[in-house]
């Protein structure tokens, strides 16, 4: 019962040239979609070929306008995709400007004046069928590219346009040459003049359709940003608050969290987090650690801004140990860091208003850490400078000449 | 004592700057948005407005811009959250004498106050920061050199000022007096103002109104 209802209802396969390794495809491709065997499609080919060359037109016009089935094989793809928009619309236009001189001298012919326009019209129409009958995209799951997509369509659509062209111009010519033109006129005068009233009567509800569509696209970008900020929002500022609150007795630590949380909102609002990639950042960034470590604010203040290299890195390492220094020493002071990139050269100045110590009798406990400053600008060809007396805090100032 | 009026949308900050203030400066009065900021302003005349630069209707800049004239002895420090470059280019030129931050220690905000009172510009090591930034490198098309470009020495104080020294300790460290360093930062202060480099006019431009 099933399979009679099938067979009453058969589905016939989809016009499409077979893949085929010899040739175009076009019987295997008809016989398929026909339903019956391409061999008879075959013969009724040659037959019709003999028979004043007929089929051999109509062969050569199916392979132009079948197109290729894609879902296996390149070879016929190869057919396909081969032949440009120009190559079949000149084909076209031969293969009708064949026929109707064929007629012509068949004596079939009652006037020579629809010749060209017919030509015009075979070669444009070829093309507007031909992309109607395209064969579809195929739905692989490998996605085309945004540009090669649209690439795609704008060839597609100057293929359509191409061809549209050539249908009017086809139209024109007609009616130039038959003189139908001097009559068309007064009726083109008066369908020119409705189309401007129309487009007068439309223009403001189309220009105002076109905006909302604007402002609606504007609105969802508005709405995205939106979402965005309150996700960055509730991953920082709020989970913060919720700390604060936790740890409410404990002053310190909520300075801390304060000064941390703000440090990173900062940084967020000034569109420069993570990628510490540059020698803003990566101050920035080490400044940020060393405050969250011990406690103690870190103001930075930089001017100018450079890609880091390796000597950079160790520039910013150097830094970080002069701030962790500052911040261990300082007494709880704010440490202050000022960074510059001049022409030719980078500095870095870090600062405490701690109990200082004389440069000449350096404490034990401070050598190993300095020497890890000086002696690592040192390497990378920079210089290191510790300015300090005893009730006057300490500055670091680290120079890193930069590599010409 | 200075006579101060405080400038926020917010009460709840307007309430801590009250209480951190309250014996060291005479608060005059308060007001939280640009058009009660002007009336303030206009009536009691304060010495000194700590401004807040992000307030509906225009911000500090429109009360700079409302009251200015009308009170000509008015002096006006900026004390915003803010500590973006647009805001705080904005402010000065707008005619502020000062920008501090408003995580400022309360010893340092008085101090601030009594220094704008006294005529000098108060910049904060951010704001001396942004000042370099934007007079780095010769100007493109010097109008004015006098105005377009910083002179070595104000570019030395201004570094000091980043790197977190106060003005006496410069003057000890340039050796040269501490109103030799109040004269350099006032300097800077009016090509700030003045000055048409085109960093400044584009962070003025780039400030976003609210």
């Amino acid at each position: 019962m099933i399979d009679g209802t099938m067979a009453s209802t058969p589905t016939r396969a989809p016009l499409r040239r077979a893949p085929s390794n010899w040739g175009p495809g076009v019987c295997a491709g008809l016989g398929r979609h026909l339903g019956i065997d391409p061999l008879i499609v075959r013969i009724a080919f040659i037959a019709a070929a003999t028979a004043g060359g007929i089929g051999v037109v109509i062969y050569l016009a199916a392979w132009a306008l079948i197109p290729a089935d894609t879902a296996e094989g390149a070879a016929p793809r190869r057919w396909r995709t081969g032949r440009s928009t120009i190559e079949v619309a000149v084909g076209m236009a031969l293969i009708v400007l064949s026929l109707l001189l064929t007629a012509r001298a068949l004596g079939l012919l009652w006037s020579d004046v629809i010749v060209w326009p017919t030509v015009l019209v075979a070669a444009g129409a070829g093309l507007l069928w031909r992309q109607s009958f395209a064969a579809p995209r195929a739905e692989k799951p490998e996605p085309a590219a945004p540009d090669e997509e649209r690439r795609e369509r704008t060839r597609v659509l100057s293929r359509s346009g191409f061809g549209a062209a050539l249908v009017i111009a086809a139209g024109v010519v007609f009616l130039y040459v038959t003189g139908a033109l001097t009559a068309a006129r007064d009726a083109v005068l008066a369908a020119v003049v409705v189309a401007a009233v129309l487009g007068i009567i439309f223009a403001p509800w189309v220009t105002r359709l076109v905006r909302s569509l604007a402002s609606e696209r504007e609105e969802r970008v508005r709405s995205q940003a939106r979402a965005e900020m309150a996700a960055h929002l509730h991953d920082s500022v709020l989970q913060t608050l919720a700390l604060v609150q936790k740890r409410a007795d404990d002053p310190r630590a909520v300075a801390a969290l304060a000064r941390t949380q703000e440090r990173e909102l900062r940084a967020w609002l000034a569109g420069r987090e993570g990628g510490h990639d540059r020698l803003a950042a990566a101050l920035e960034g080490a400044a940020g650690e060393v405050e969250r470590a011990h406690g103690v604010p870190v103001e930075i203040v930089v001017v100018g801004d450079r890609e880091l290299d390796d000597r950079g890195e160790a520039l910013v390492a150097a830094a970080r140990e002069a701030m962790v220094n500052a911040a261990k020493f300082g007494d709880g002071s704010p440490v202050d860091v000022y960074a510059e990139a001049r022409d030719g050269e980078l500095q870095v100045f870090v600062r405490d208003r701690g109990p200082g110590f004389d440069p000449d009798a350096v404490p034990p406990d401070r050598r190993g850490v300095r020497e890890s400053i000086v002696g690592r600008m040192a390497r990378h060809g920079g210089r290191a400078a510790i300015h300090s007396a005893p009730g006057a805090g300490t500055e670091v100032e680290l120079t890193l000449p930069e590599a010409s | 004592m200075t006579r101060v009026a405080i400038v926020d949308d917010h009460g709840l900050f307007r309430a801590g700057v009250r209480s951190e203030l309250e014996g060291h400066v005479e608060l005059v009065g308060e007001a939280a948005s640009v058009p009660e900021a002007v009336a303030l302003v206009t009536e009691v005349r304060p010495d000194v407005v700590l401004l807040d630069v992000h307030m509906p209707e225009g911000g500090g800049v429109a009360v700079i811009r409302g009251a200015a004239e009308l009170a000509p002895g008015t002096l006006f420090l900026a004390l915003s959250a803010s500590d973006a470059a647009e805001d705080v280019i904005a402010t000065i030129r707008a005619g502020a004498r000062g920008y501090v931050t408003k995580n400022i220690a309360t010893d340092e905000l008085v101090d601030a106050i009594e220094r704008v009172r006294a005529g000098d510009a108060v910049f904060s090591p951010r704001l001396a920061g942004f000042v370099l930034d934007a007079f780095a490198g010769p100007a493109p098309k010097p109008e004015d050199p006098e105005l377009d470009q910083l002179t070595a020495r104000e570019r030395e104080v201004l570094r000091h000022i980043a790197r977190g020294y106060l003005y006496k300790e410069i003057a000890l460290r340039l050796g040269i007096s501490a109103k030799t360093v109040e004269a350099h930062v006032s300097a800077v202060l009016r090509k700030l103002q003045l000055s048409n480099r085109h960093e400044l006019s584009r962070w003025a431009a780039e400030r976003r109104l609210d």
